[in-house]
């Protein structure tokens, strides 16, 4: 399918999607579906490096803090309208996300996962540090009731995170078909052979880990307005390092369908969980889903059915 | 700057009996990373672990926690030897995916914290022994108890491992593993074995770790967290696979670390580590004493 082609059926799928929450008549949908989408965009953005790379990034909550310290930083100085946030937090998170890559990509893959992970705590020491942006007590987000022209704040801010669910998945599907997919699947594969084939690996690695962290933050840049009040533990939560990870890999890795339908598919369980039973619980079940999938399925549900429509064609 | 004596010579002192600790703790991850080669991000779970079964013996039993985690040795051998079996059959046999690899450690130690957190809830958790709290004096020198006994355990863990695995038929195969399989088999060693083995054994040093680790500190689940920085940083600092890298570089991370908390505040502290692995990666990846 062609980029425009696919760009316009995510729109309508989207417009679908808002207009039919709307006849429901209920916020809580809309503040559920945030969460949902908000992981569809963290998912999406974790698999592009992770699936088509095979580069595997601990440090989703760094990026996605960055976008919303982004925020809260910006609102202290000078409130700006939140799309403007959105590309302000991604810009800081994507040149971190680069600088972080050229760093360690050269060397083996396990010490840029280290390195991820070591990133998350030096941010959030940094920020537990900063009393400007709150410290370690947090600091509150007043936001408007209503907006012109949309009205309900919440629905307001599902709306900015179904477009970039909607950007998201187009930059992943667009990679997809590319060069530079392409590019990164010889990396997955072999990364030596690769490199010798003449296929500028570091280059490409950079590229994947900036796009990557740059939609991680973007992802991250409005959540204070969403949750009204921001403190660096629940900021810099393990959650979404292991959400973000977890939705991909139980979906599928190779295609931007994969990290869709384990973020809307986990993402649901989760909300119904934390409603019904616990948010540890929740967690609980993530990691051992994602435990689980890793060992039995490990090319995911879209990996599994693919494989089983080849056997079925082949009888 | 005017730095008062007496704070700098406590502030090394205790960073010294703090990096024989991290000796310690990263000894374990120098075998499993540093010579297998795996990739196990989930120890700081298992020192956790670790100190939750020295916490509940000692409150239950009041037996010292350092007698528990010795006693307790075999039955993390055996968990670590599991360990090693899921991660070989599901991953090393099926060739190097090293993504669901690290995917699949990930989701482990996020398992073992929250499945602390639920049964034992955020409190922090401490032991009680006769040594937590006195402390010896020798002139400017204050050595409290509580890290001196920590300490001391390490280091003689520590040279145990070094010696057995420098000295005995099974440590030298150990070493040899991640050279060269081929060879090893012809020396009559199954490599599969032997990895699962030093496996073992890392995690087997969990157990005596997390009892030292409930002594200096009090722990809750999150804890750990703060440790993986640590582990890894250690681990590439002194050169990975090194042994003796490995306790010059605990002695640095912990004298850096007791410092900038005795100077800057103990809130910058948890930076300090992450920073030199940062550092150490985009300098000199084969760290100090790596080949």
């Amino acid at each position: 399918m062609r980029s425009p082609v696919f760009f316009l059926i995510a729109v309508l799928t989207g417009a679908a999607v808002f207009f039919g929450a709307r006849l429901a008549h209920n916020d809580y949908l809309f503040f559920a579906g945030f969460v949902i989408l908000q992981f569809v965009v963290l998912a999406t953005a974790w698999n592009i490096l992770g699936g088509y790379t095979g580069y595997v990034n601990f440090g989703t909550a760094a990026f996605f803090a960055l976008g919303a310290y982004s925020s809260v930083l910006i609102h202290k100085l000078y409130p700006l309208p939140i799309p403007v946030l959105i590309l302000i937090g991604g810009v800081v998170s994507g040149i971190i996300g680069l600088g972080m890559g050229y760093l360690t990509l050269r060397l083996r893959g396990a010490f840029f996962s280290i390195a991820t992970l070591a990133l998350a705590v030096v941010l959030q020491t940094l920020v537990v540090n900063w009393t400007f942006v709150g410290g370690s007590r947090g600091a509150y987000i007043i936001r408007p009731n209503t907006i012109p022209l949309i009205g309900n704040y919440i629905e307001y801010l599902f709306l900015i995170m179904l477009a970039l669910a909607i950007i998201a998945i187009t930059t992943a599907h667009i990679i997809e078909r590319s060069q530079l997919g392409y590019g990164f699947a010889t990396i997955r594969d072999d990364e030596i052979a690769a490199e010798a084939s003449g296929v500028p690996t570091l280059r490409l690695k950079l590229i994947a880990t900036t796009i990557s962290g740059a939609l991680m933050g973007m992802a991250g840049a409005p959540y204070p307005y969403y949750i009204g009040y921001i403190d660096p533990t629940s900021a810099f939560g393990l959650g979404y390092a292991v959400n973000s990870i977890a939705m991909p890999m139980i979906g599928g890795t190779t295609s931007w369908v994969g990290p869709l339908i384990g973020a809307i598919l986990l993402g649901t369980v989760q909300q119904v969980a934390t409603v019904t039973i616990s948010s540890e619980v929740n967690l609980l079940i993530v990691g051992v889903l994602l435990v689980t999938f890793v060992i039995v399925a490990p090319k995911g549900i879209v990996g599994y059915f693919q494989d089983r429509l080849r056997a079925r064609s082949r009888k | 700057m005017n730095i008062p004596l007496d704070l700098l010579v406590g502030a090394l002192v205790s960073g010294v009996l703090l990096g024989g600790f991290y000796a310690a703790v990263t000894v374990g991850v120098s075998i499993s990373f540093g010579i297998l080669d795996i990739v196990n991000i989930a120890h700081p779970a298992f020192i956790i672990l670790g100190s939750y079964v020295a916490y509940i013996v000692n409150q239950r039993l009041g037996i010292d926690p350092i007698v528990v985690s010795i006693v307790v040795l075999p039955a993390f051998y055996a968990l670590g030897a599991a360990v090693y079996q899921i991660y070989h059959l599901s991953f090393e046999k099926r060739g190097r995916d090293a993504l669901r690899g690290l995917a699949f450690f990930f989701g482990i130690l996020f398992i073992t914290e929250v499945a602390l957190i639920l049964v034992f809830g955020v409190d922090f958790r401490y032991v009680e022994a006769s040594y937590i709290g006195p402390s010896l004096h020798f002139g400017l020198v204050d050595l409290p108890l509580r890290l001196l006994v920590p300490c001391v355990v390490s280091l003689v863990l520590f040279a145990g491992l070094q010696l057995f695995l420098s000295k005995t038929f099974i440590g030298r195969a150990i070493m040899a593993v991640s050279q060269d399989q081929l060879a090893l088999q012809l020396m009559a060693a199954d490599p599969v074995r032997i990895k699962r083995i030093a496996f073992a054994i890392s995690i087997a040093t969990c157990s005596i770790a997390g009892a030292c680790l409930i002594i200096i500190q009090p722990v809750e689940p999150s804890v750990g967290r703060e440790y993986i920085g640590r582990i890894f940083a250690i681990c590439v600092l002194g050169g990975l696979g090194s042994l003796p890298g490995t306790l010059i570089g605990a002695m640095l991370v912990g004298i850096i670390e007791s410092i900038t908390s005795t100077f800057y505040g103990p809130s910058w502290a948890p930076a300090v580590a992450f920073g030199l692995l940062l550092l150490t990666l985009a300098m000199r990846p084969s760290g100090l004493l790596g080949r």
